[in-house]
């Protein structure tokens, strides 16, 4: 389904992925780890097509390649992006970011838009399953909600956009373990056959909640080693050191 | 379709301005150039009576020995006086039409081009409108209806023959004559624009609008809008402006003077969206325009607010003057300028009466090359024991070519008073721009939704019908400013 070739990005002449290959199939997850500096979110965001960065290769998504698109072309493609620091909007209320968003995606694919009252049942669906209030969707889009609101607001918006590919950079970072587990469980019940997920992270701990089908590793700016999930328990033992020139 | 979205337009199509286009009319023209005779003339026009040209006459007199201002930020170059027409109106107009009908169908169908229906079977519900067409009002709607209750609204010329007495009281009270150049050069020669007047006690039950249009060239246009609230009364009035596309600058120096009684309250709204020259900086309109308020009676109020996207450039302070005590003035603005358009806007309280208050939310939106000041001053007196003022200025800034300022004036009288002063600048974020268009938004919706809940505050005073439009007038005057 992903078909990533020889992918290089570099910022300011930096090279920072430096030729990746991976292959995604239909309904995998695969995982990425690797060290800090290693590329990890340069290769989301060379996915996702932020601007600023120099990137070349092919990434073959559902018979496109994703790099002649651009980053709202993706988005309306399928490819969802969590962030690892998710952006705050001032004066932006989540609910009509949210609507504006699943409208643009839906309208950029041939289907009609939403009026507020299809948008808000669907809404209450999705958000009573990942126990957000409608308190946290009537305020400023992330403006003021804690790591833990944040991510599980990324989540709400995987639901809700229904994404056929989600890179997810770092989302366990800064999370409690009941954060952990809230954002796990909603990644979990959004598996499914025809979505694949690529989850970059630094450390195992969220593995056990997620259980990818593969683990990479990520090393100045290339895949090193390839394996099952258990890959990612040897790396929390014997860390990364093995991998660094 | 809302009223709302009839009334300010459909603004679909595109980065084009869409009100641009002229109406082909036959005018009655004043010679070119400012004098005595054209003061007369246009009195004349007015058919107004013998004290209203006494008292241009005296406005013209003093302008003689009056020097146009220069500390303002944008500069331009030198206006010819002498270079300009004063008065221009359609013929068919001339007798003025006794009945809506009666209006030249080209004029009509400008109005109807610009969403303003002005036929008895079109109106817009629940507004009425004066439409002004260069120096002269075209017509007003419900005039009527309005009347039943007591409620005045018609064109300031109207109100010179038939309500004398209000004229007289009010007219420069608020804005003296000599005020300063441009105040007493709209004394002079000041043509069309509404008269409102609301009796004690009555809530006004629609919202009043006026609709400026700008056809001829090389015509200044100068706007004259009186609103009176006597005693617990309300109204809530709105403007709207639009001219065509020239390459010329074209002036519009209107004066607007609001006066409210004891108890009494004014919400003035406008929507700015003069021709803002093309995306060189040539032409466009010299917004320069006096407007001020005064609560004049105890616990009155007056509210400012403005979106201003039009305008090569905007030059203006809707101020309040807090005479009674206990009265309260609001300025909300929201000043968007992109490419060469520019704006020196802000306000002044002045604070007079005891415990009275003033509210200034004041948003600033640069893109392209514009430039953008907000300047303000807060001035409490002696006896204004217990004023308080709250002022909060952000600007926003859209790409690294363009300006923002921020310069308020702060005067201080006396010691009970609280003053407070925030302001912020920020520039739109890639971060933000990225994170929108990660969730399918394109640039363009992505720089119209930041922007617009950046002005949120100021944008839900608006009367709800209008809301809206001004937010997809937001997003439209920033397009193509950013990528």
């Amino acid at each position: 389904m992903i078909e990533i070739k020889n992918l290089k990005a570099s910022v300011d002449e930096k090279e920072i992925l430096k030729g990746l290959n991976l292959s995604i199939g239909k309904g995998e997850v695969h995982a990425i780890m690797g060290p800090n500096g290693s590329g990890k979110s340069t290769l989301s965001y060379a996915l996702s097509g932020k601007e600023g960065y120099n990137v070349s290769g092919e990434i073959k998504f559902n018979k496109k390649n994703l790099l002649e698109l651009n980053t709202e072309e993706r988005a309306q493609e399928g490819v969802f992006l969590a962030l690892q620091y998710p952006t705050e909007i001032p004066g932006v209320f989540t609910k009509n970011f949210l609507r504006t968003s699943l409208n643009s995606i839906r309208k950029a694919n041939g289907e009609s838009e939403l009026n507020a009252i299809e948008f808000l049942k669907i809404l209450k669906e999705k958000s009573t399953e990942l126990k957000i209030d409608d308190e946290m969707l009537a305020r400023p889009l992330n403006v003021g909600f804690s790591g833990g609101e944040k991510k599980r607001n990324e989540i709400l918006q995987m639901a809700l956009l229904e994404p056929s590919f989600i890179i997810m950079d770092e989302t366990d970072s800064g999370l409690d373990i009941d954060a952990l587990k809230v954002v796990s469980n909603g990644v979990n019940s959004l598996r499914d056959p025809d979505r694949s997920f690529l989850i970059i992270t630094h450390y195992q701990r969220l593995l056990n909640y997620i259980k990818p089908d593969f683990v990479h590793v990520l090393s100045d700016g290339k895949i090193v080693k390839t394996g099952d999930w258990k890959l990612a328990l040897d790396l929390e033992k014997e860390g990364y050191g093995q991998f660094i020139n | 379709m809302s009223n709302g979205q009839e009334f300010i337009n459909n603004y679909n199509q595109g980065t084009e301005y869409a009100q641009g286009f002229v109406t082909d009319v036959e005018t009655i023209d004043v010679p070119k150039g400012l004098s005595e005779e054209v003061v007369k003339f246009i009195s004349k026009q007015k058919k107004e009576p013998k004290w209203m040209l006494e008292w241009r006459l005296k406005a013209f007199e003093r302008l003689q020995s009056m020097k146009e201002p220069d500390w303002q930020k944008p500069k331009y170059p030198k206006i010819d006086y002498q270079d300009l027409y004063y008065y221009s109106a359609p013929k068919s107009l001339q007798d003025q039409p006794k009945s809506l009908d009666e209006i030249d169908p080209e004029i009509r169908k400008t109005y109807d081009k610009l969403g303003i229906p002005l036929l008895e079977q079109k109106r817009l519900s629940g507004i009425a409108v004066d439409a002004v067409f260069d120096s002269v009002s075209v017509a007003t709607t419900f005039k009527e209806k309005l009347g039943e209750i007591g409620v005045i609204f018609c064109s300031i010329s109207e109100a010179t023959r038939e309500h004398p007495e209000l004229v007289k009281k009010y007219l420069g009270s608020v804005i003296p004559m000599s005020d300063h150049f441009f105040a007493t050069l709209n004394s002079a020669v000041f043509t069309d624009g509404s008269f409102v007047y609301i009796p004690p006690g009555v809530r006004c039950p629609m919202e009043l609008s006026t609709y400026f249009r700008i056809n001829a060239s090389n015509t200044g246009q100068f706007e004259r809008t009186l609103i009176i609230a006597d005693k617990g009364s309300y109204v809530s009035y709105l403007e709207g402006c639009t001219a065509p596309m020239r390459d010329e600058n074209q002036l519009h120096a209107a004066n607007v003077e609001l006066v409210a009684l004891d108890d009494a309250e004014i919400k003035y709204s406008t929507v700015q969206n003069w021709y803002p020259g093309d995306k060189d900086g040539k032409g466009g309109i010299y917004n320069f325009v006096t407007k001020r308020g005064a609560c004049r009676g105890k616990n009155s109020k007056i509210s400012w607010t403005q979106v201003e996207t039009g305008s090569a450039i905007t030059w203006k302070y809707p101020s309040c003057i807090l005479q009674g005590d206990n009265s309260q003035g609001e300025f909300y603005s929201v000043a968007i300028t992109n490419n060469y358009q520019k704006a020196d806007t802000g306000t002044k309280m002045i604070h007079l009466g005891k415990n009275t208050r003033s509210k200034i939310i004041s948003k600033g939106i640069s893109a392209g090359h514009a430039d953008n000041t907000y300047r303000g001053m807060v001035s409490i007196h002696p006896k204004a024991t217990g004023a308080k003022n709250f002022t909060q200025c952000d600007s926003l800034l859209v790409g690294n070519k363009c300006g923002a300022h921020t310069i308020p004036y702060i005067e201080n009288k006396n010691a009970s008073s609280e003053i407070e002063h925030e302001a912020t600048t920020s520039k739109i974020g890639e971060d933000q721009l990225f994170y929108c268009r990660q969730r399918g938004l394109n640039q363009e919706e992505a720089v119209s939704l930041i922007v617009n809940g950046f002005c949120k505050e100021v944008l839900q005073q608006l009367p709800m019908e209008f809301a809206v439009e001004a937010q997809k007038l937001v997003g439209i005057s920033l397009e193509g400013s950013v990528g």
